[in-house]
């Protein structure tokens, strides 16, 4: 239902770019609630992960994940009705481990009442020198088709491809770093077919109206990011991250991140951060165009607008006693909680009335929460 | 043509280069990296949860260096 949704499968498949080669992951399962409430918004659901490894060279993994959505956002409220529906979707993962080299396949569906997306993706990673360093390659392909409530004729496809390249390298005996580099293409419908931009129109007692957003049928971008993570002598460590993000609809975006992590006895690892984002918006975005089809391309999704976002985030891990289980090497009992604050530029509260074009610029903040429990056998 | 064997030169002595590489962080050096606080990807579906959210409130997306995903939502 949004353009965002184009890229779930795909980018769920999407192996860590600079990850480890060499060793297949371990066996383990995952059983996470997660929780989402910001902007009119709330979507919770379970995510359940199951990894197991066959001979020391087989790997497969299989991931389920839910979705419930109860949305009032200022975009449904002021055009349409709140909403509630589902998303699931299911991904299997298959690696294969041969000397330094790992190969890893994989395929997804997701599935809601006017939204499927397929998804599969291949990826490689070679460790060279001395294992110091690894290189690793990935395609994604995904087919979707989007749908539209009330309007059974409606069903248009979407075509995506996303290329990777990752590197990561140990520096010293206490520095990793990383690069990353990710190019997508969409092409087919890519807009909501629900969103409409509203228009300065005197006939009408608020002086404004909406139409239909029309988005360009095609999109590509590429991001860029370093990262690196330093083992602090007293056994702590920090972690930072940049990305750059450019793409043919004119948005351009910066990402900054840093970390800390803290064991705390035997059990415990705490562990904070901070997280900034900010972007220009899409050439075709506006919160108010002068007249009814002032141009070929209309955008009003705040997504597109000139924002930027800050997110506080703390965590903990205990790591619970031996419970006996024979099968169980062990488990943990993990809670993280984030805090994200969102301010639009150029995105306006349209609920606030007033003259079209003077309402208070738009914000919101939004909890993020992930409780979870990991076992590994 | 000449330009192909040159290329061909160069990729050679790089290859030559890299097969000499005496890693400078030797394999006992390396116990910091085995850390759990040291993965670059802890807790795969929780990153993965949280990549959801960006991907889902912002206009960048890919080069997260780990699991995305998620729903929109509006």
């Amino acid at each position: 239902m949004l353009r965002q949704r184009l890229l779930i499968a795909l980018l769920a498949l999407a192996p860590a770019l600079p990850a480890a080669a060499a060793v297949l992951p371990d066996d383990r399962a995952d059983v996470l609630y997660h929780r989402y409430d910001g902007g009119g918004v709330t979507i919770d659901g379970p995510s359940l992960l199951v990894r197991k490894k066959f001979a020391e060279k087989y790997s497969v993994a299989a991931n389920y994940y839910v979705d419930m959505i109860s949305s009032a956002s200022i975009d449904v409220v002021s055009t349409a009705s709140p909403y509630e529906e589902q998303r699931d979707q299911v991904s299997l993962t298959f690696d294969m481990l041969n000397d330094k080299t790992q190969y890893s396949l994989s395929v997804a569906g997701s599935d809601e009442n006017d939204y499927t997306a397929r998804t599969a993706s291949f990826d490689v990673s070679q460790d060279l020198f001395g294992d110091l360093t690894t290189v690793s390659l990935g395609f994604s392909r995904g087919w979707d088709e989007v749908g539209k409530r009330g309007d059974a004729d409606f069903d248009e496809p979407v075509d995506r491809r996303s290329y990777r390249l990752g590197l990561s390298q140990i520096v010293t005996p206490a520095l990793m770093m990383g690069f990353a580099y990710e190019t997508i293409t969409d092409e087919g419908f890519l807009n909501n077919p629900y969103r409409s931009v509203r228009y300065l129109d005197d006939d009408v007692p608020a002086g404004f109206a909406f139409q239909p957003e029309v988005y360009p049928s095609t999109r590509t971008s590429s991001a860029v990011s370093l990262n690196a993570s330093y083992f602090l002598p007293y056994r702590a460590a920090v972690h930072g991250e940049y990305r750059f993000f450019t793409d043919t609809w004119g948005i351009d975006a910066n990402t900054v991140r840093v970390g800390y992590t803290q064991p705390v006895g035997a059990r415990w690892i705490l562990e904070g951060g901070y997280r900034w984002y900010g972007q220009s918006n899409a050439d075709f975005y506006s919160d108010l165009f002068p007249r009814r089809d002032a141009q070929n391309f209309l955008g009003r999704d705040k997504e597109l607008s000139t924002f930027t976002s800050q997110m506080l985030s703390v965590g903990a891990t205990y790591e619970l006693p031996p419970l006996g289980w024979g099968f169980l090497q062990r488990s943990t009992v993990n809670v993280f909680y984030d805090r994200i604050r969102y301010d639009y530029d150029d995105f306006r509260n349209v609920l606030a009335g007033g003259t079209p074009g003077t309402e208070p610029l738009y914000g919101f903040d939004a909890d993020v929460l992930r409780v979870f429990v990991s076992a590994w056998f | 043509m000449l330009r192909r064997a040159a290329l061909l030169v160069v990729a050679t002595t790089l290859a030559a280069g890299c097969s000499n590489v005496e890693p400078w962080v030797k394999p006992y050096e390396r116990q910091n990296f085995a850390d759990p606080i040291m993965a670059a990807d802890r807790n795969p579906v929780a990153t993965s949860y949280l990549n959801h959210v960006f991907e889902a409130r912002e206009g960048a997306r890919g080069a997260l260096g780990s699991h995305g995903g998620g729903c929109g939502c509006n």
